[in-house]
């Protein structure tokens, strides 16, 4: 056998989309060297993505945004499960994280005042998320990168070499998180061009993988959205919270049956598109819950003047919290009111001229121009639920990103949960992932300071190779392709958008059974960039993740923000005072219930008390908030 | 309505390869990397082609179908006639790692010749204001996705190996166009270092990069030809050059 690779960094950031390269940035920034490993080229990421904006409260369209505003929202979104410091810092700091990016070169639009400008999305009061038409997330993404490139010009410039402090690892798997006494001392994986194995050795780790959408049949994410970061945390000890709760995203494209599942900007409907039935009725109307009857208009004239006049108008329901509005799609197709393709319809074209829809909403007008034959400036768009975000992730601590119970792991972006609580909003994505992805860095700079070394037991890295050779040498048996796809059927019939104890139950089941096969997955072929390979190790992290949400949610017995069980429709002030956190013994995962940590008193004070009402228990309201 | 379809891959690595035919089925409104997700799942388990979004943002999945640079998510099947044969071979100007998978480190070495973003030192963040119809400039060119098509397409370095070393490519000719006319960047000289480091003198405008650019950048016409002129214009107008000389600025506004 050749030698193997070795590295030594400070830190290893496992990720290379937005809250990945914000923590490489900041730890850099202090002088560490930083480890960026992705398992795609650079600027790939899933965050390239994101369509809509990002959510921060800079009052550029409206001056009466402000972060209390913003963190009310947030709260209202995820119905008050948040935790609530990582809403207030997430509120507090967005709209640094924005500016910010304009001095690293990125181009927002703009208001006529030559400010950022920001627009409408579900469950925000004010216009707020910055934008650069309904490619955000590119944007976002490409001015990190070119920060990374630009701080490397900066080392090359200083030391001759441009990777004396950051490296890219692009197209390389990390397989482990690697301990020594409790610790982290480093991570393992294998080159995905040659399947050659590599050992970085360092005292952080910072896992900033993203999300879990591909455990399911139908999705806005990428093949590496396989929850990779949730089960190597879950593998080196940490815990997951809450990962019951998944967004089913309200507008994917439902035809062709090729691109279903992709996802329909939720600034479609911020620009004013509509939603209606095979009816033809706007149904929306008729799904609005009773905590935001006073914010959302329950007529078509009020919900169009809303457009023209903010102030004195209540919001079309179409701008709901994205559970709500899912919710309601599911219902209308289930009663038989949905379109030749089971999807309902999204209108933009009568409401907005040609030129502007071509401006505002270009990738839209594009992807369904290119892919569906769809002109969305004449026609409506047909489009369903699509699974789009895990709110449910690695459990941190608020002000460090610090995994809790693992010394020296840290999390950020989609991976870390808490943050959105049971749902979250539109463009709060793409700020959590600047604002936690930079305390990530920072937390890990604070903890490598005190802990510079870490060296990996020769034990430790003979099981982590086994372990990366193991599907080449079993004989015959399972093929990974098709347990996936057993998988993907499973999740979304059992523990999909509407799910009921005995349902989840089965799924459990059906998960333990897939995954004891997968232990038989054998892969043809050499190591040599080799797909099959590399989904062997994306679908035990799948398993892991399926099951941490199966048995989350067959526990929480209420219907909340993602998370609806048709036995249990009401939302319980007793459930949202409860956290799920799943851990795993190497065997099983097991969720338990844990409180949750209770808001202090000058955030409670946010709110009118009639609001917590809905939300909270009498007790909790008496004491109002905790000192 | 599924359909029976002849596909050819090219399957190999950088010492050897060739077209390998499969039969697979096709249904209604799929795009060609369906196709190969299918013969990976069902004949070749170890195919390699990259890809990643599946709704052309993120320009993993760069091959050439029937001999063009195209991505797989926004082929259409149903844009080849009936019968024909679809042939899917990696990009012709980078070297083969396996299969459709090619060696695309040129454009990352590329990025890093590129001298970045340059903020005026005294503009606190929060503070910058642009116009729109400023910054929509350089908005065209950031729409890339960097799937390098065009860098594969360009015949300047598509046969040429050796002009490698001199020649940036559109994608990065793009990348100086943007900053050149990002309103706030302070670096001068731009235009001048793409046509002396960065190779610009070497294009010669057949538009071909622009052709096969999935987000319909106009490349040449926008980016390359603008900063040529400009170039042209200083260089050969002895009084504008005197005058760049002389203010110690570049003079071209």
């Amino acid at each position: 056998m050749t030698s193997l690779e070795k590295h030594k960094y400070d830190v290893v950031v496992i990720g290379a989309g937005g809250a990945g390269l914000r923590a490489a940035v900041e730890a850099r920034a202090a002088g560490l060297r930083v480890a960026i490993v992705c398992k795609s080229l650079f600027g790939k990421a899933h965050t390239v993505m994101a369509e809509g904006g990002a959510a921060a409260s800079m009052g550029n369209v409206n001056e009466k945004d402000n972060w209390q505003v913003h963190f009310r929202d947030t709260m209202r979104g995820g119905k008050f499960l948040n935790h609530y410091r990582m809403a207030e810092l997430h509120a507090k700091e967005s709209p640094d994280r924005i500016w910010e990016l304009e001095v690293w070169g990125a181009l927002f639009d703009r208001t006529k005042e030559g400010k950022i400008s920001q627009r409408n999305f579900g469950g925000h009061e004010y216009p707020r998320l910055a934008h650069v038409g309904d490619r955000t997330g590119l944007e976002l993404i490409r001015t990190m990168q070119q920060r990374i490139v630009a701080l490397q010009q900066q080392d090359a410039k200083e030391s001759g070499n441009a990777e004396s402090h950051i490296k890219v690892f692009a197209e390389l798997t990390i397989t482990e998180i690697l301990k020594e006494n409790g610790k982290i001392a480093g991570a393992y994986g294998y080159w995905r061009e040659n399947g050659n194995e590599v050992l970085f050795e360092a005292p952080t780790v910072i896992i900033a993988t993203g999300g879990v959408g591909k455990t399911f049949k139908i999705t806005s994410n990428s093949w590496e959205g396989t929850g990779d970061g949730h089960a190597l945390a879950l593998k080196a000890g940490a815990n997951l919270v809450d990962m019951e709760f998944l967004q089913f995203h309200p507008t994917g494209m439902v035809w062709p049956p090729s691109v279903r599942g992709i996802l329909v900007t939720e600034s479609v409907r911020g620009e004013g598109g509509i939603l209606t039935n095979s009816l033809g009725e706007r149904f929306m109307f008729k799904y609005i819950p009773e905590v935001f009857k006073d914010k959302y208009a329950d007529n078509e004239a009020e919900a169009d003047r809303w457009y023209l006049d903010q102030d004195n108008n209540r919001r079309p329901p179409e701008l709901l919290p994205r559970d709500e509005v899912s919710r309601a799609i599911n219902t209308e197709v289930k009663a038989g009111r949905g379109t030749e393709h089971g999807g309902v319809y999204l209108d933009v074209s009568k409401r907005i001229p040609a030129d502007v829809i071509k401006k505002r909403l270009p990738s839209m007008w594009h992807q369904f121009y290119e892919l569906a034959g769809v002109d969305i400036t004449k026609e409506a768009m047909e489009v369903g639920p699509t699974c789009h975000y895990v709110m449910g992730g690695v459990e941190v601590e608020p002000d460090t990103a610090a995994a809790v119970g693992v010394p020296g792991l840290f999390a950020a972006g989609e991976v870390a949960g808490g943050m959105h609580g049971s749902n979250r909003l539109g463009g709060n994505s793409l700020s959590d992932l600047l604002v936690f992805g930079r305390r990530a860095g920072m937390g890990a700079v604070e903890y490598a300071k005190k802990n510079p070394t870490a060296t990996v037991s020769e034990k430790a890295i003979a099981d982590a190779a086994a372990r990366i050779e193991a599907p080449f040498s079993r004989a015959g048996g399972e093929n990974s392709y098709s347990l996936h796809a057993e998988l993907q059927e499973v999740t979304h019939n059992l523990v999909g958008i509407i799910r009921t104890g005995k349902e989840v139950e089965e799924a459990i089941e059906k998960i333990a059974a897939i995954r004891a096969r997968s232990a038989n997955v054998a892969v043809a072929g050499t190591r040599q960039f080799n797909p099959g390979f590399h989904l062997a190790f994306d679908l035990d992290n799948m398993l892991l993740v399926a099951e941490s949400t199966a048995k989350s949610a067959l526990l929480r017995e209420e219907s909340r923000g993602g998370h609806t069980r048709d036995d249990f429709p009401g939302m319980s002030s007793k459930w949202r005072q409860v956290n799920h956190i799943s851990s795993f013994d190497g065997k099983v995962v097991t969720v338990k219930a844990q409180p949750l940590p209770s808001i202090p008193k000058e955030l409670f004070d946010l709110f009118d008390i009639h609001e917590l009402e809905k939300y909270m228990t009498p007790e909790e309201i008496a004491k109002g908030g905790s000192n | 309505m599924a359909r029976k379809l002849k596909l050819r891959i090219w399957r190999g690595d950088a010492t050897d390869g060739g077209l390998k035919n499969v039969e697979v089925e096709a249904n209604d409104g799929e795009v060609v990397l369906d196709l190969i997700h299918r013969v990976q799942a069902t004949q070749m388990g170890d195919l390699a082609v990259r890809w990643n979004c599946k709704a052309g943002k993120c320009g993993s999945c760069s091959m050439e179908i029937n001999g063009k640079p195209r991505l797989a998510c926004m082929t259409q099947v149903s844009s080849f006639p009936e019968g024909e044969e679809i042939t899917v071979t990696p990009l012709r100007a980078f070297p083969v790692i396996k299969d459709l998978v090619t060696d695309v480190s040129f454009n990352y070495r590329k990025a890093m010749e590129i001298p970045s973003y340059e903020h005026p030192k005294n503009l606190a963040p929060g503070e910058a204001r642009m116009e729109q119809i400023d910054v929509e400039r350089s908005q065209e060119f950031r729409k890339c996705i960097e799937c390098f098509l065009c860098q594969d397409v360009c015949h300047v370095v598509r046969d040429h190996e050796e002009n490698k070393k001199s020649f940036a490519g559109p994608r990065f000719f793009i990348r100086i166009a943007e900053l050149d006319m990002h309103p706030l960047d302070m670096l001068k000289n731009r235009k001048q270092k793409a046509q002396e480091e960065h190779g610009l003198g070497m294009c010669n405008i057949t538009k071909c990069c622009t052709e096969v650019c999935p987000e319909h950048i106009r490349i040449t016409d926008n980016a390359i030809i603008p900063m040529k002129e400009r170039v042209v214009d200083v260089k050969y107008d002895p009084v504008r050059w005197l005058g760049s000389k002389i203010r110690k600025r570049e003079g071209i506004v």
